[in-house]
């Protein structure tokens, strides 16, 4: 690999170990609202990846400014101005895009998860770390909102991906595909109780491959053990 | 403004200087020292939040221009989808009449009217209103009619009905909504203002009644609105 220790273990974290969904478990009403589709899901994941990331590297450049009696304050300013400006940026400069992740954006200030980071992550390590951090944390949430609303989509009307092509533009509407064709529907999976289900089904599913994961280093250990004797 | 180079050098002394002060002063160990006193907290929040504002305040200022040329864009989008470009040659967002609308139950006192004029005589007449009463909410929809009260289109701007169910009011879902072109005051009976369901001439959606029902009902408000202003809307 070609990443040193620390931004792997960084990366781990974000992506599996120590997921904002999975290992923290924040960010469940941004999750649960938007995860109707996989595009959705999509969109407001990477829009929570921008802020997460810009807040972090923000927040780790002034750390040395900020006391730690008045440090909440700050982050939620600092989180709350980021986010109102990439709302008015948008709507001005990405107008399009602005017109389907809009609905996203102003969601993201109740995203616990960046301040999480930002008071465990970003206010304690220097600005790269910080950076790297922020993305990896995004990209986990992303991925876990894609998982979601796949999983609530292809179960909801059997499609995946539906709209795609207005969040990215006509070349990706390869995208949008018919999983199971003439399928009836299945209401409950586009409500909010279905997002609920369908979640725990998928930290189950993290959980069980965890257990087999220790499972097989253990094995690999006594294994050692054995043939050292 | 010609400077000699004994003032430029001057003035590079005192910003170095000012430079290497700051520096000092950002230095962790310094900052360190600083944080717990309560004078420099006070000032930090001030600060951050100066500092937010200005940010917010500048961004406000230079974007308003756009976003309310976007937003201008994004009107004409909706008026040209009801109102056929055909039948008008003027900038229908400037030809405005308001009207009362407080007795028509379309969540508005006032509605704010778009005449679209061909050689300056009104052929069509366009207008926002909602559904305050739809199965979770607004439902806010603009459509357009033609001089004689026949309707050009009708289309949904915003809701909140179920996704998969109540959603097939939008056009890009299903073509129900296409149904009232054509439709007026004249040509159906006031009991034919209705969902099939309740003996009337629309259709219902399988598992969702409700949402189409008062969209049908609200078309039917606004038809009546338009009825009462006819004589002054079509004036010139």
């Amino acid at each position: 690999m070609f990443l040193s220790t620390t931004y792997r273990k960084i990366a781990g974290d974000g992506l599996w170990n120590n997921n904002i969904v999975f290992g923290q478990n924040l960010a469940l009403c941004p999750l649960l609202a938007v995860t109707g589709t996989a595009t959705n899901g999509l969109g407001m994941g990477l829009a929570t990846l921008v802020v997460i990331t810009a807040s972090n590297g923000l927040i780790s450049v002034a750390r040395h400014l900020i006391p730690s009696e008045i440090r909440i304050p700050i982050f939620v300013l600092l989180i709350a101005a980021l986010v109102t400006l990439v709302d008015i940026l948008m709507n001005a400069w990405a107008h399009e895009l602005y017109k389907v992740l809009g609905l996203f954006i102003a969601l993201i200030v109740t995203n616990c998860a960046l301040l999480g980071r930002a008071e465990a992550f970003a206010s304690k390590q220097p600005v790269k770390e910080a950076l790297w951090d922020g993305l990896m944390m995004g990209l986990g949430f992303t991925l876990v909102l894609v998982a979601l609303g796949a999983a609530r989509e292809i179960s909801s009307t059997g499609t995946l991906f539906a709209n795609a092509s207005l969040l990215l533009g006509e070349s990706f509407r390869f995208l949008e595909v018919t999983i199971i064709p003439n399928y009836k529907g299945f209401l409950l999976m586009a409500l909010p109780p279905g997002g609920f289900i369908m979640l725990a089904f998928l930290i189950v599913g993290k959980r069980l491959i965890d257990q087999k994961l220790t499972q097989i280093k253990v094995q690999r250990v006594v294994l050692n053990a054995a043939v050292t004797e | 403004m010609k400077l000699d180079p004994a003032t430029i050098g001057h003035l590079k002394a005192q910003a170095r200087h000012y430079f290497e002060w700051l520096k000092r002063w950002l230095d962790p160990a310094n900052l360190a020292r600083l944080r717990p006193k309560l004078e420099f907290q006070t000032g930090v929040l001030a600060g951050f939040a100066l500092l937010a504002s200005v940010l917010l305040g500048v961004t406000n200022c230079s974007t308003e221009g756009t976003i309310r040329q976007r937003l201008n864009d994004d009107l004409l989008h909706s008026l040209a989808e009801v109102v056929p470009n055909g039948l008008h040659d003027n900038d229908m967002l400037q030809d405005t009449l308001t009207v009362p609308s407080a007795d028509y139950n379309i969540a508005a006192n006032e509605t704010l009217v778009y005449l679209a004029k061909k050689s300056g005589k009104v052929t069509a007449v366009c207008f926002k209103f909602t559904a305050p009463d739809g199965y979770s909410g607004a439902i806010n929809m603009i459509m357009g009619i033609d001089r004689d009260g026949a309707i050009l289109g009708v289309r949904v701007l915003s809701h909140k009905e179920t996704p998969g169910l109540g959603d097939k009011i939008e056009v890009a879902k299903s073509n129900w909504i296409l149904n009232f072109v054509g439709r007026s005051l004249d040509n159906l009976t006031p009991s034919q203002w209705a969902v099939k369901k309740d003996g009337g001439e629309f259709d219902q959606f399988a598992g969702a009644t409700i949402t189409p029902r008062k969209s049908v009902q609200a078309i039917y408000r606004g038809l009546q609105l338009f009825k009462a202003h006819q004589t002054e809307l079509i004036k010139p």
